[in-house]
């Protein structure tokens, strides 16, 4: 075997090595790295209670009620839903049907917030088309929402 | 084949060719990069969602593709260093680092600017903004070892290895919006299923991708020059440096 052939094994066997280390690295700490909970996690209970966690979901529709900076609103996944309170500045992309991230914790049921995020996803599109999307869609709504 | 590359790879042959080279990278990065820019924040339309505040995309996402591609060109070139020994990889590879770390930071910064008007925070510690952290401090990393070895046989050894290492995280940036939870949004372009049917519709889309392609012409330019300037550090003392010099002190 001549050295360079060496070295190309001893660079393979370090790629190798260091994947499989960061696969199991990952494999172990997995849970830590979920950035929140959604509405069902926490119903199976695999949100930690007790202490504050954050919830992520979509904002329910008809659910905000706004009291000066008091507001309650619903967080779903369209199968579980929390009812949430929060008090405090909510960012611009707040709106309803929204997907948003929230920290706090459980108090008897209800989510008490201390920090409510929007999320958005990868979808970009100028308004007329988002309009047209949504009237298509429209007539297909209500069988995703039990509301 | 092979005499043909090592006659290329050669300091002396690199450094007359690449002269020849750069401005085919620099010019077209120039009209790629206005075209790019005016389309983008001036013709292409607001989002639905997001207003205005979406163009910054445009620089943003750019700059962390280039994040990600740099390190692998200077993994892999690192890489070829080691086993080949060849000269220009190590070039290459030590002269990409403080490029693709100013691509991260660019990334790291705008998606800071962006995230404060959206998301309502500058940073959270999710698993695609932390592994982009880890990603800057990886190229920080590589650079401080590069320099601290005198011989630049020694280094380029010691630094290779590193970046290979750290070529693990790569995969972990890309996937993490898939793999995780996490606040950043999901992938708009890159995944195979969006290829048919985009994320983003395609008055946005196409001034992105102009600006994917000044981006990678801009790397390309400030690599070579870069490479040329590390040859001729690294080949002061033999005689066709000697010779360049001579005649240019004239």
């Amino acid at each position: 075997m001549t050295k360079r052939q060496n070295r190309m094994i001893l660079v393979a066997m370090l790629v190798a090595g260091v994947g499989l280390a960061g696969y199991f690295g990952l494999k172990a700490f997995n849970e830590n790295l979920l950035y929140f909970f959604s509405p069902t996690d926490v119903v199976e209970g695999k949100a930690p209670t007790g202490k504050s966690f954050r919830l992520g979901g979509l904002v329910g529709v008809d659910s905000v009620k706004r009291d000066g900076i008091k507001v309650r609103f619903d967080v779903t996944d369209n199968k579980n839903t929390f009812s949430v309170k929060y008090e405090g500045i909510l960012p611009d992309l707040f709106r309803e049907g929204q997907g948003i991230i929230t920290t706090g914790s459980l108090v008897n049921g209800t989510f008490v917030a201390t920090e409510v995020l929007a999320k958005h996803d990868e979808n970009y599109m100028p308004p007329e088309v988002a309009d047209a999307l949504s009237k298509a869609q429209a007539i297909k709504k209500p069988a995703g929402y039990n509301e | 084949m092979w005499k043909w590359i090592q006659a290329f790879a050669s300091p002396k042959n690199f450094y007359s060719i690449s002269h020849k080279i750069i401005p085919w990278f620099l010019y077209p990065f120039i009209v790629i990069t206005l075209v790019g820019l005016y389309w983008g924040l001036i013709i292409a339309p607001a989002d639905y969602q997001q207003g205005e505040s979406y163009r910054i995309m445009y620089i943003h996402v750019p700059a962390a593709w280039m994040s990600m591609f740099v390190y692998v060109v200077m993994a892999v070139s690192g890489g070829i260093g080691l086993i080949w020994q060849i000269k220009l990889a190590n070039v290459v590879a030590k002269v990409s680092a403080p490029i693709g770390a100013s691509f991260t930071f660019l990334a790291l910064v705008t998606g800071a600017v962006w995230g404060k008007p959206m998301w309502g925070t500058w940073w959270v510690w999710d698993a695609r903004l932390t592994s982009e952290l880890i990603l800057l401090f990886l190229y920080l990393a590589y650079m401080s070892l590069n320099n601290a070895f005198d011989n630049p046989k020694t280094a380029a050894k010691a630094s290779s290895i590193l970046a290979i290492v750290g070529l693990v995280n790569i995969p972990i940036i890309h996937y993490s919006v898939t793999w995780w939870n996490t606040l950043h949004q999901g992938a708009s372009v890159s995944s195979i299923e969006k290829i048919a049917q985009p994320a983003i519709h395609s008055d946005m889309l196409m001034p992105l991708v102009l600006m994917g392609i000044s981006f990678k012409l801009l790397y390309g330019a400030l690599m070579l020059m870069r490479a040329r300037d590390e040859v001729l550090i690294q080949e002061q003392n033999s005689g066709w440096v000697k010779k360049i010099i001579m005649e240019h002190g004239k």
